[in-house]
């Protein structure tokens, strides 16, 4: 009896995993996809299709495909046209600067929608697209994120279908850059009749898939919350023929299953914008290397670490340039990331046409350090920490995101190299959201915080250097001023900077503004981050750029090696 | 009976009331909100925008005038919209529901499926090799940390052997059913290798304990048949803690397995759940767990029935 027992049971067990093994046989499956499709693995699924409500990088990175601003910058960080037919200057006409109703200078611009810009359902792309985008753009409570741009649109002049002339209260020297998204206002001028609940009406999330939505080189066929959305060729495109008949985006949050799925073949290539970190990249090339193609690029997202200058300590500018010359970021660099990611002179990138390439830089100098923190009063040497006359030690809080491995690395490292100097570095880190939420944005940071900034070509860093912009509880925190940093000649040049249509002189003064920067120091530049691309040795065509703009708004160039 | 199902279905309501309360305030005790995280990441953004975008949100209110807010509308039977997903709450989380029910459901089956059998297995033979072997495997399983074991699994099937999907979920048009049930496999076998031993060391311990009883002597004295002994006798009494465990476990077929669903990239209640906690996506967050509660509060009761009907003398039910 026992033995007819045991059989029994083993035959149970023998046949839940006899399941599992058949179905692992069945299951066998192609090991990647066919060469007419494109499986990409990302990491971020968009909160929302619709594309002026909230800013995430997955939604532009997945809607670029569907839909093409009127401009943006290009993979030369020139400004192009996409959806317009030419960019309008004021050297061809289609700019004039005019004054605005109360006096100051504005200007006028006129763009012509490209002809055969239509819809994914047939209507064309009108004047009138563009007067509903403006009207829900600027309306308080459309949910739209930045509304600024909009509201400095004062009117909008229809010439016909496809041409009209904005009217903006402002004349500064990005006054032909329009990044708008078109709405197609076929279909959402009826979710707008409310517009406070026009977010929670918008065809982009009713009707995700309505082809009217898009009229780029794809359309949406397919989503499936929190895990994949397919792209199918658009019929009505105008520009080059897409080569992929479809491309699905697959969302894996986890690095460690994306790069497993990348293995495996259920997805051809990791999108950089929203990847592998550089970190997990650089392994992964060491060991697949041979069977990948891994591009690096640099590009704006600008690592660096804020000083908060209401602290004593912080407030000498010795002591700032002794902490840049305490630190070897080169070394950081080159044995963290095997160089890739670019050691950062000031806030402006390399790559940038107004970056000033004599701006004095920091070398790692751990005797001019010391002699900077002597200077500075921290001369008595006790345990291994600078103490200064009143017996103060010469201690320092730096914090960041708890979890980020690559800045926790970087952490450790900035600690020890400043320890060997005799600053007592603590190191406190908090969540990402409570770090951000709170910490930064009230200032909360006795010392020091690293993170980085976003940004764009020729970006004027007004929000984060001007001293309006320091946030306080009488401005109810709004700003990005974190380090305090209060420069009447900085705010002169930013607000000349804004203004200056002249490109040699406005080069004149960003080079300016970068001495200073580097100089007064209220932050200590680290590095720009770079976004690697794993993508597979038959794909051909991706272009990054470094910048906001993905290498989605080009996917008609995209390929397949024959 | 039936007025020990009311008395438990009142409870419910209470503990449903109370915890909707503590989850909204938990959650409004996290400092920040979405808007800032918004405004780090963009610079353009501007202090204005940030504060329309709180009004608009409902961001720039008092905890308790919010939550005030959202109890009138869902006694009214509007559970509102989800902030992160820009669609009804219900419409979000009816999806996640269904993927993580299928999910935990066959993975709960069969760890029940299993562990019947082999707890069985092994208590009769205690101590032996076999014993030994059975405990390992469970021990194994218990303490192998669930990412690892998913990352091992997607490995081994997806990478070496090139037999299932690494994660995801199936595309609409895919053909057949397998082509849809191999996205299931890998993540089903992960959660059912981590949960199965726990299930197994405790029918092992259940059956040896009732093993040791007088009535299965008097049983075997009767001269009832082993097999009758084991499976008429000893198990349907050793089921009976193994029943409240089982309504305990009840809960999470519901709420999911956070980190199963991340590395599978499955889209299940476990991540929806954290990422609307994290998103300050209060609707979509409250309704989730209290879903989850709701569940676990049935999943009990339903095991109270269980083990009156299996033992009667328990509970004092109907008296």
């Amino acid at each position: 009896m026992p033995r007819r027992l045991s059989a029994a049971v083993l035959a149970i067990v023998l046949g839940a995993s006899a399941t599992f093994g058949a179905v692992a046989t069945i299951a066998a499956a192609p090991a990647h996809a066919a060469k007419d499709e494109l499986v990409i693995g990302i990491t971020q699924f968009p909160s929302t299709f619709h594309p002026n409500i909230d800013s995430m990088l997955a939604k532009t990175y997945m809607l670029a495909m569907t839909a093409r601003p009127f401009t943006v910058y290009d993979e030369n960080w020139e400004l192009v046209c996409l959806l317009c037919t030419e960019l309008p200057t004021i050297e061809n006409g289609l700019a004039v600067p005019e004054e605005t109703a109360d006096g100051k200078p504005g200007i006028a611009v006129t763009y012509t929608i490209h002809p055969e810009a239509t819809w994914g359902d047939g209507k064309p792309v009108t004047s009138e697209d563009v007067m509903f985008t403006w009207e829900v753009g600027r309306h308080p409570q459309s949910g739209i994120a930045g509304a600024e741009g909009y509201r400095r649109i004062t009117g909008i002049d229809v010439h016909d279908d496809k041409t009209f002339t904005l009217h903006v209260n402002k004349l500064t020297f990005t006054y032909n850059a329009f990044s708008a998204n078109l709405l197609p206002a076929h279909l959402e001028r009826e979710k707008f009749a409310e517009p406070a609940e026009y977010r929670n009406r918008t065809t982009y999330d009713a009707d995700t898939t309505n082809p009217g939505l898009y009229f780029g080189p794809y359309r949406i066929t397919e989503t499936s919350a929190g895990s994949h959305v397919v792209f199918e060729p658009n019929p009505t495109w105008w520009g080059r023929k897409p080569y992929f008949r479809r491309i699905v985006v697959r969302v894996i949050e986890n690095t460690a299953a994306l790069e497993a799925n990348l293995l495996s073949g259920e997805i051809d290539y990791v999108a950089g914008e929203l990847g592998l970190t550089i970190d997990q990249a650089l392994a992964f090339e060491k060991r697949h290397g041979d069977d990948f193609k891994v591009v690096y690029k640099p590009g704006l997202i600008y690592e660096h670490v804020d000083l908060n200058l209401d602290n004593p300590v912080l407030a000498d500018v010795r002591v700032r340039h002794a902490l840049i010359h305490g630190i070897d970021r080169t070394a950081i660099s080159e044995q963290l990331f095997e160089g890739r990611q670019p050691v950062a002179a000031s806030n402006v990138n390399p790559l940038d046409w107004v970056f000033a390439a004599d701006t004095p830089d920091y070398p790692y100098d751990p005797d001019r350090a010391a002699e900077l923190l002597d200077a500075a009063g921290w001369t008595d040497m006790r345990g291994g920490i600078r103490h200064n006359a009143a017996g103060d030690p010469l201690t320092l809080e730096l914090m960041t995101t708890a979890g980020n491995r690559t800045r926790e690395l970087v952490e450790q490292v900035l600690q020890s190299q400043w320890r060997s100097l005799g600053i007592d570095v603590k190191i406190r880190n908090e969540p990402a959201r409570v770090f951000f939420g709170q910490t930064v944005a009230q200032r909360r940071f006795t010392g020091l915080a690293m993170y980085a900034w976003i940004s764009s070509p020729e970006s004027v860093p007004r929000t984060t250097l001007h001293s309006e912009e320091i946030p306080t509880a009488e401005n109810n925190w709004s700003g990005q001023n974190n380090p305090g940093y209060r420069s009447d000649e900085m705010d002169g040049l930013i607000d000349a900077i804004e203004v200056e249509l002249d490109r040699d002189k406005r080069k004149a003064l960003w080079r300016r503004l970068q001495e200073l920067y580097v100089t007064d120091l209220p932050v200590i530049p680290l590095y720009f981050r770079a976004n690697a691309y794993i993508m597979p040795k038959w794909l051909e065509g991706i272009v990054p750029t470094g910048h906001q703009f993905t290498t989605t708004l080009w996917v008609e160039n995209w390929r397949a090696a024959e | 009976m039936t007025r020990h199902v009311v008395e438990r279905l009142a409870q419910t309501g209470l503990v449903l009331a109370i915890m909707s309360f503590v989850i909204y305030g938990l959650i409004g005790l996290m400092p920040g909100d979405p808007i800032d995280v918004m405004v780090n990441a963009d610079p353009d953004l501007t202090p204005a925008d940030a504060a329309r975008l709180k009004a608009l949100y409902g961001l720039d209110l008092p905890i308790h005038v919010r939550y005030w807010n959202w109890l009138l509308a869902a006694l009214a039977g509007d559970l509102g919209f989800s902030r992160l997903f820009s669609q009804p709450v219900l419409d979000v989380l009816w999806p996640r529901l269904g993927n993580t029910a299928l999910l935990m459901g066959l993975s709960f089956v069969a760890s029940i499926l299993i562990a019947l059998p082999l707890g069985v297995f092994a208590a009769l033979r205690p101590h032996s090799l076999a014993d030994n072997l059975v405990n390992l495997f469970c021990f194994a399983g218990i303490s192998v940390p669930p990412f690892w074991l998913a990352l091992m699994l997607i490995i081994v099937f997806a990478v070496v052997l090139g037999v299932l999907p690494a994660g995801g979920t199936p595309a609409l048009d895919a053909a057949g059913f397998w082509a849809g049930a191999r996205y299931l496999v890998l993540p089903v076998l992960a959660l059912t290798l981590a949960s199965v031993g726990g299930y197994i060391r405790f029918v092992r311990a259940a059956v040896i304990e009732t093993l040791r009883l007088d009535y299965i002597r008097t049983a075997r004295a009767k001269g009832c048949s082993r097999a009758r002994v084991v499976w008429g006798h000893a198990l349907r009494n050793a089921t009976i803690p193994l029943a409240t465990i089982v309504g305990l476990s009840f809960g999470t077929l519901f709420s999911g397995a956070l980190i199963t669903e991340t590395v599978f990239a499955w889209p299940g209640m476990g991540k929806l759940i954290y990422d609307a906690v994290l998103g300050n996506d209060f609707n979509l967050a409250l309704v989730g767990l209290l879903l989850a509660t709701l569940t676990t509060l049935i999943g009990n009761l339903l095991a109270d029935l269980l083990v009156t009907w299996l033992d009667p003398r328990i509970g004092g039910v109907g008296t």
